[in-house]
């Protein structure tokens, strides 16, 4: 009980803190709740650990998470670059152009519209990330395979947005820019690209998170000896867990960054949209 | 009918690129096989050798037909062969998680919409837990799982779990927060209590967007379920399915076992869609 104490005095601190400063509800009291909410999540996971004497094989300390980091920073490094670099975001780039010149394709034709939208709305819905054997013995163990598995599961999801986007014109901006005489390209450049913007944003923010899932699963099953994948099940197979959570770190952080990127070009690019006013 | 062709003919179009696929991908190791066997390399008998390879890069429709088939109906389903063995496997695990992630969703959003302080501090958080690849924490957790003696169903349901609570947050907070001002001053003038606010307002105008994210997060949690099946090299399950099938090269298995998974995936995704509507219409939510 006596070990719990510090913990608990900890977490109601912490939370008594965010209380109050909830009530201001400014901009910088909104960063400062969150970070002290995490900062404190963290550090009661550091006093549980050593309060409890939990073995790092079950649930290292972050110190141990963060010395591990900065020990196998190079391996990371190469981790990186082999898994996110070259199959996540490379598949990512390749799915998202094919998603989107499919998709000014399919809109062309009502007759394909009609037919390839309820498929390819099923087809996001499904575990795609099963085909990643498949393949992995069609391209070979190296990022190439990794990043053929992102390009199809990031594919249909951009699709299926794009495709919702470029209808989202209604009759009388298209009769405008009909009567100044637009053809067709000038009309999709000028007029329906940008009202799609908001909904392919939608669909290119929800498939980064996919296509690192995708690049990291596809190394289960089969990899060269580097990548996030790879070096996560060898070292669970070692029991060193402050490794497996320093990829956890970096998957991490690599996701956020990924994430904040794109919605970054989102915010530049679609700022006239009323989600982004502020 | 009129939105019935259209799906008709583009699946049609797939089947038709599938074979075409199929027989351009296992020509290579049909010409080998017909040079070994000297046989005359005729077009029909290149044709047939493809539509019918044990191992073939890329299996005909109707060879996963036929696999599919027999993992369904022509075992005993206590098989260790069968797939339905092997997707009652996945499903309990897919539904036992969906199960923990749907509660989790829930009970957060409510604090999230009753508490001022959890809405600044939980809400980025979560987000942020959702740009982390989160499978990538599967093995981990199945190998400590493991260490502390927990094996089998649990481990998984934890990782699918953990995919499907957060499109259930995001819905059940939208979902709280749509009446408007005009409704809770309604309810105030009632002098309606907290409670009452929640469970006659809040509550049933949360519905539709509750059953939306629902239909997303079971097919996330069948996904983790499959994935979850995966690092461990479990015996049992469609991702154990998956695994042998690319360890010995069974392509057959591989796509049967993905489509199990397929089809699995959208009888769930039915199956809520189907209660959404029973549960609307008796609330007289239904447009």
């Amino acid at each position: 009980m006596t070990t719990a104490l510090p913990i608990i005095a900890v977490w109601l601190g912490s939370w008594g803190l965010n209380a109050w400063l909830s009530r201001f509800d400014t901009r910088l009291t909104r960063v400062l709740v969150a970070l002290i909410f995490g900062a404190s999540l963290i550090v009661l996971w550091e006093m549980t650990v050593r309060a409890y004497d939990v073995p790092a094989v079950i649930l290292p300390a972050p110190s141990q998470i963060a010395a591990s980091f900065a020990e196998n920073a190079r391996t990371l490094w190469i981790d990186f670059v082999q898994t996110i670099l070259k199959g996540a975001l490379s598949g990512w780039l390749i799915g998202a152009a094919a998603a989107i010149c499919t998709a000014i394709a399919i809109d062309r034709s009502p007759f394909l519209q009609r037919g390839l939208l309820p498929i390819g709305n099923f087809v996001a819905a499904l575990p795609i990330v099963g085909i990643a054997p498949i393949l992995v013995m069609w391209f070979g163990f190296d990022w190439q395979s990794k990043a053929a598995v992102v390009v199809v599961m990031v594919f249909f999801p951009i699709l299926v947005n794009t495709i919702a986007g470029l209808a989202a014109t209604d009759a009388l901006q298209r009769d405008l820019i009909a009567t100044w005489s637009a053809g067709y390209w000038q009309s999709l450049w000028k007029l329906r690209l940008p009202a799609a913007l908001p909904f392919i944003f939608n669909g290119l923010k929800i498939s980064t998170t996919l296509a690192l899932i995708g690049a990291i699963v596809a190394e289960f099953f089969g990899s060269p000896t580097r990548g996030m994948g790879f070096r996560i099940s060898t070292a669970v197979g070692q029991l060193d867990m402050p490794l497996v959570w320093a990829e956890i770190v970096v998957a991490a952080l690599a996701g956020t960054a990924f994430y904040g990127i794109v919605a970054l070009i989102e915010a530049r690019l679609t700022f006239w949209h009323p989600s982004q006013r502020k | 009918m009129n939105r019935v062709l259209p799906v008709l003919t583009v699946l049609l179009a797939i089947i038709l690129i599938w074979y075409a696929a199929a027989f351009r991908l296992n020509l290579p190791w049909a010409e080998r096989e017909l040079e070994r066997a000297e046989a005359e390399q005729s077009f029909s008998a290149l044709f047939q050798n493809t539509m019918a390879q044990e191992r073939p890069v890329l299996p005909a429709p109707h060879q996963v037909a036929v696999g599919l088939w027999d993992g369904l109906a022509g075992q005993k389903i206590t098989s260790k062969r069968s797939l339905v063995w092997h997707g009652w496997v996945t499903l309990s695990a897919t539904l036992a998680g969906f199960a923990i992630g749907t509660a989790a969703g829930i009970l957060l959003a409510v604090g999230i919409v009753h508490s001022r302080a959890m809405d600044q501090s939980v809400m980025p958080w979560a987000i942020a837990s959702q740009t982390v690849p989160i499978l990538a924490i599967a093995p981990m957790v199945i190998v400590v799982m493991a260490s502390i003696g927990v094996t089998g169903l649990l481990p998984k349901a934890i990782i699918s779990a953990w995919l499907s609570f957060f499109p259930v947050l995001v819905g059940t907070v939208k979902g709280l927060r749509t009446p408007d001002a005009m409704q809770l001053d309604q309810m105030r003038s009632w002098n309606a209590s907290a409670a009452q606010v929640f469970w006659r307002l809040r509550l049933p105008s949360s519905m539709p967007y509750l059953f939306a994210s629902l239909k997303v997060a079971i097919a996330a949690s069948l996904v983790g379920a499959i994935v979850g099946e995966l690092p461990a090299g479990a015996s049992a399950g469609l991702g154990a399915r998956l695994l042998s099938g690319s360890y010995y090269g069974q392509t057959v298995q591989i796509w049967a076992a993905l489509f199990t998974a397929a089809a699995l995936a959208a009888l769930l995704v039915i199956v809520i869609g189907w209660i959404e509507r029973i549960t609307l219409r008796r609330m007289g939510l239904e447009r």
